[in-house]
C-alpha cells in the first residue's frame, strides 16, 4: 500500500535537490534544471494530494497549470540567458555585474 | 511485498539518484541527458497517484519541449563549459558545496520532521472525503472528468492562463531575435 507518506519524502529529497543546485550551480542553465526540479516535486505534491479530492479535482487541475507555467518560466529564461550570453559572453551569474552600484 | 510498492520504490530511487548524478556531473550535456531520466521517473510517480493525464502531460511538456529548449540554450552557448570550473565567491548564490551541503541537509531534516509531525493529524477534509468515499481510484475516468472540470468549474483560470502562456511564447520570441530594432 502506497500511502501519502512515501509521496511526501520523495518530494522532499528531489525539492531539496533542486535547491542544491540552485545554490551551488555556477551555469545559469543549471540554476534552471534545479529550479524544474524543485517544481516537478510541487507538482508530485499537489497530485499526491489531490487523489483525495474527487469533487474538485483541484490537485491534479494545478499540477497542469504548474506545468503551464513552469514551461513558459523555461522559455522565457532561456530566451534571456542567450541575450545575456550574447552580450557578456558568459553564463555565469556571478560575472554579470555591470548594474551593480 | 507486493508489485506497485516495489514499482514505487523503484521509480523513487530512479529519480532521486538521477537527480543526484544530475547535480554533482561537471559535463553539462550529460547532466541534461539525465534530467530526462528524472523526468520520465517523475511522470511514473505520478501515475502511482493516479493522475494519468498529469503524467502524459508532463512527458510531452518537459521531455518534448522544456528539456529541447534546455539542450538548445546549452549548445547556443557552448564555450563557456571550460570556464565552469572557475572560483567565484563573495554572492548570495553560487556558494562553494561545503557551504550548501549543511544548509540543504539541513532543510531536508525540517521537511521530514515537518512530514513525521504532521502524519499525527490527517486534515479534516482528507478524512470526510475517504469516509465518503469520494477518493480517485484506478478505475475512474480521469480525463473525461478533468475535461468537464476545465470546461466548467476552471474555465476563467483555463482562460488566464492560456492568454499568459501566449504572452509568455510572444515575450520569449521577440527577446530572443536576432537584431532588435531601435
Amino acid at each position: 500500500m502506497i500511502t501519502l507518506t512515501h509521496f511526501l519524502v520523495v518530494s522532499a529529497f528531489i525539492f531539496c535537490i533542486g535547491l542544491y543546485a540552485v545554490l551551488a550551480k555556477k551555469n545559469a542553465i543549471m540554476i534552471l534544471v534545479g529550479i524544474e526540479l524543485m517544481i516537478n516535486a510541487a507538482i508530485l505534491n499537489f497530485v499526491a494530494f489531490g487523489k483525495y479530492d474527487k469533487i474538485n479535482y483541484g490537485g491534479q487541475i494545478f499540477a497542469l497549470f504548474a506545468i503551464v507555467l513552469a514551461a513558459a518560466a523555461v522559455a522565457v529564461g532561456l530566451a534571456i540567458i542567450l541575450n545575456v550570453y550574447r552580450y557578456y559572453k558568459t553564463v555565469n551569474p556571478d560575472q554579470i555585474r555591470e548594474l551593480k552600484d | 511485498m507486493n508489485v506497485d510498492l516495489f514499482l514505487f520504490y523503484a521509480f523513487a530511487t530512479l529519480a532521486i539518484g538521477s537527480a543526484l548524478l544530475v547535480v554533482s556531473l561537471k559535463n553539462i550535456a550529460r547532466a541534461l541527458f539525465l534530467f530526462f531520466v528524472v523526468l520520465f521517473a517523475m511522470a511514473g510517480l505520478y501515475l502511482f497517484a493516479l493522475a494519468d493525464f498529469v503524467a502524459i502531460t508532463q512527458i510531452m511538456v518537459y521531455v518534448g519541449g522544456v528539456l529541447i529548449l534546455l539542450l538548445f540554450a546549452f549548445m547556443l552557448s557552448n564555450k563557456e563549459l571550460l570556464n565552469d570550473l572557475q572560483q567565484t565567491t563573495g554572492s548570495l548564490f553560487s556558494l562553494p558545496t561545503w557551504k550548501v551541503l549543511p544548509l540543504i541537509l539541513f532543510f531536508l531534516g525540517i521537511m521530514i520532521y515537518g512530514i513525521i509531525e504532521w502524519q499525527q493529524s490527517t486534515p479534516a477534509w482528507m478524512t470526510t472525503a475517504i469516509q465518503n468515499n469520494t477518493v480517485i481510484k484506478s478505475t475512474d475516468n480521469n480525463i473525461h472528468q478533468l475535461g468537464i472540470k476545465f470546461m466548467t468549474q476552471y474555465v476563467l483560470p483555463f482562460e488566464v492562463i492560456s492568454i499568459f502562456l501566449m504572452m509568455a511564447l510572444i515575450g520569449a520570441s521577440h527577446l530572443s531575435r536576432k537584431d532588435l530594432q531601435k
